[in-house]
């Protein structure tokens, strides 16, 4: 049994709770300077010595951001494509779990290391053949190039997810469907699916993220301003040539609030998603 | 059932997991095998992409690539900016796992921390960037306070002067990927037995002692797994450097990613780029071969 209240027991647990503020101070710094510079104006962000929280505190930046057609734009092309892409890959990735999931058949195994390996494959590497694709069959600038890219990249991890979590559901349930001579498909629309809601949930939340956070592919097949998402939409804010580092970061909490609010909401969803990659 | 219908039913079964299977093996099969065909196919001819009928190019394309030295500094970056980033992600990570999984701190406290915690990982890369951009600005922050305690005498240009730029990137990316390893080795140290610990107890170990021959030993399988994934996906980084230094000043900060980008959307090199973007697919690829076989080893 560990002794308690010795002097030396007490002086470890203060170094740890000092330990603890540090790595706090750590963590959150940087994420509560971004919140507190957004809610100043831009000659107060450079003052010094800095004020840690903000002296006028102003909305000028949110006010600028959401008042600009433009940036409203970068913001309705982000939920749309991360929407879309979100839709398609957990109905592709569904079937395909089921598939892996309730049956047997010739090539399952290699199949399911094609899928474990492409996790890894670097997107530079896919980036040059996709623009030769895309600007061969006219889609270049377009919804379509970025859903249909962004698609590639979410599949293997939404497979993985979905399979993870159907191999967790007892057999019997599909098996009664098959006694009373229902085909997979019925099982599977009729009781899998229903089941299925938590393993959905969270393959939806990890695609949504994968998509919202993606850069280099909007950067590269999109050109025109009403094209491009909220990253790309922070990088042109911050090309133009005064910093206006207020409203840089209020479009940067703008731009994380889904994430933020996804995490608060169903953060269990989102940690089941965010290891998936790493946990077999 | 008869026999005629017994025999369907059992076709029907066979057949139908590669129905359920078609889409996805139809979308990874079109969009991302085939273009790693044809990325190799670009990187042995002369103009690809640019031209319709390129010509052969034989291995001059990969010649070019290793006869550059941006290519061989940009490849050196990429190993110590990988390198550095997996080291401090396991040790932060393991240090704050180890600290909220202590019995000293109260449970709302663990709870609230552990939360927190967590938080640079929300974030975009771009946004990470943007904000680590506003901390190091000259006249940022971070001058202003280590002016103030004395440990710099004046300001520092973190981003644009060679000496500190690639410490400076890979110092925003290390905060911004530690909490993958904290959120895996928690999920681990809850599932060492408690009994193991009880036993060391009665044995008469010490703390330190506990930690060396008991929760490093369980966890080694996270550490060594998430420590592949990590160098695997820190290799390809791209939006964190390209947002705060693009590559610069004068190549200090250039990685594989930016290197090959630059090569095709910059300079318009499409072969060129092509050759590249294969090398770190083969590096990538080795990688992988290794994680799978740890993993089907386990």
């Amino acid at each position: 049994m560990r002794k308690r209240h010795t002097p030396k027991d007490r002086l470890i647990t203060v170094a740890l709770h000092v330990a603890l503020a540090a790595g706090l101070f750590f963590a959150a710094f940087p994420i509560y300077w971004m919140l507190s510079s957004s809610f100043k104006s831009n000659t107060e962000i450079f003052a010094l010595p800095p004020t840690i929280l903000p002296k006028a505190f102003t909305l000028e930046a949110y006010a600028a951001i959401l008042g600009d057609p433009v940036k409203l734009r970068f913001f309705f092309n982000s939920y749309f494509v991360a929407g879309a892409v979100t839709v398609l890959t957990v109905l592709i990735a569904l079937l395909a779990a089921y598939g892996f999931s309730r049956f047997n058949f010739r090539g399952k195994g290699i199949l399911n290391t094609i899928i474990i390996s492409t996790q890894t494959i670097p997107p530079i590497t896919l980036l040059i053949p996709f623009f030769g694709l895309v600007v061969s069959y006219g889609i270049f600038d377009t919804y379509v190039a970025l859903i249909l890219t962004y698609l590639v990249f979410t599949l293997p991890y939404a497979i993985l997810l979905m399979t993870g979590y159907l191999n967790t559901l007892p057999r019997d349930l599909d098996e009664a469907v098959a006694v009373d001579g229902g085909s997979s498909w019925t099982a599977l629309w009729r009781v899998i699916v229903p089941i299925s809601l938590p393993g959905i949930v969270a393959t939806s939340v990890y695609t949504f993220l994968l998509c919202w956070n993606e850069f280099l592919f909007a950067l590269t097949l999109t050109k025109s301003t009403s094209m491009r998402t909220v990253p790309i939409g922070i990088q042109l804010l911050m090309g133009q040539h005064a910093f206006e580092w207020n409203q840089m970061m209020a479009m940067s909490v703008l731009g994380s609030l889904p994430l933020l609010l996804i995490y608060l909401v169903a953060q269990r969803y989102f940690l089941a998603g965010m290891t998936a990659g790493s946990v077999k | 059932m008869t026999r005629q219908k017994r025999s369907h039913h059992k076709l029907k079964r066979a057949v139908a997991p590669y129905l359920y299977l078609s889409p996805s093996l139809l979308i990874i099969g079109l969009l991302m095998l085939l273009p790693m065909v044809t990325v190799i196919g670009y990187s042995f001819q002369n103009s690809a992409v640019l031209r319709r009928d390129p010509s052969f190019a034989g291995l001059k394309h990969y010649q070019a690539i290793f006869d550059d030295p941006v290519f061989w500094a940009s490849l050196w970056h990429t190993l110590y900016f990988t390198c550095m980033s997996v080291i401090f992600h396991m040790t932060i990570g393991m240090a704050f796992a180890l600290m909220l999984n202590s019995d000293r701190i109260n449970p709302t406290l663990r709870n609230i921390l552990r939360v927190l915690y967590i938080l640079p990982w929300l974030f975009t890369a771009v946004i990470i960037a943007v904000i680590w951009r506003l901390l190091l600005e000259p006249n940022g922050v971070v001058n202003s306070i280590l002016m103030q305690i004395g440990i710099i005498g004046s300001k520092v240009e973190w981003f644009s002067s060679p000496e500190t730029a690639l410490h400076a990137v890979t110092f925003a990316n290390i905060w911004a990927g530690y909490p993958l390893f904290m959120v895996s080795l928690l999920a681990g140290l809850q599932g060492i037995p408690k009994d193991f610990y009880e036993a060391a107890d009665i044995d008469g170990a010490k703390a330190y002692q506990k930690l060396i021959f008991i929760t490093i030993p369980q966890l080694m399988p996270i550490i060594i797994s998430i420590s592949l994934l990590d160098f695997i996906w820190t290799m390809q980084v791209f939006p964190l450097i390209w947002i705060t230094t693009g590559g610069g000043p004068i190549y200090s900060t250039e990685v594989l990613s930016t290197y090959t980008y630059k090569l095709a959307f910059s300079s318009y090199n499409l072969s060129q780029a092509s050759a590249s973007a294969v090398v770190i697919l083969l590096i990538s690829l080795g990688l992988t071969l290794f994680y799978i076989r740890y993993q089907k080893a386990r």
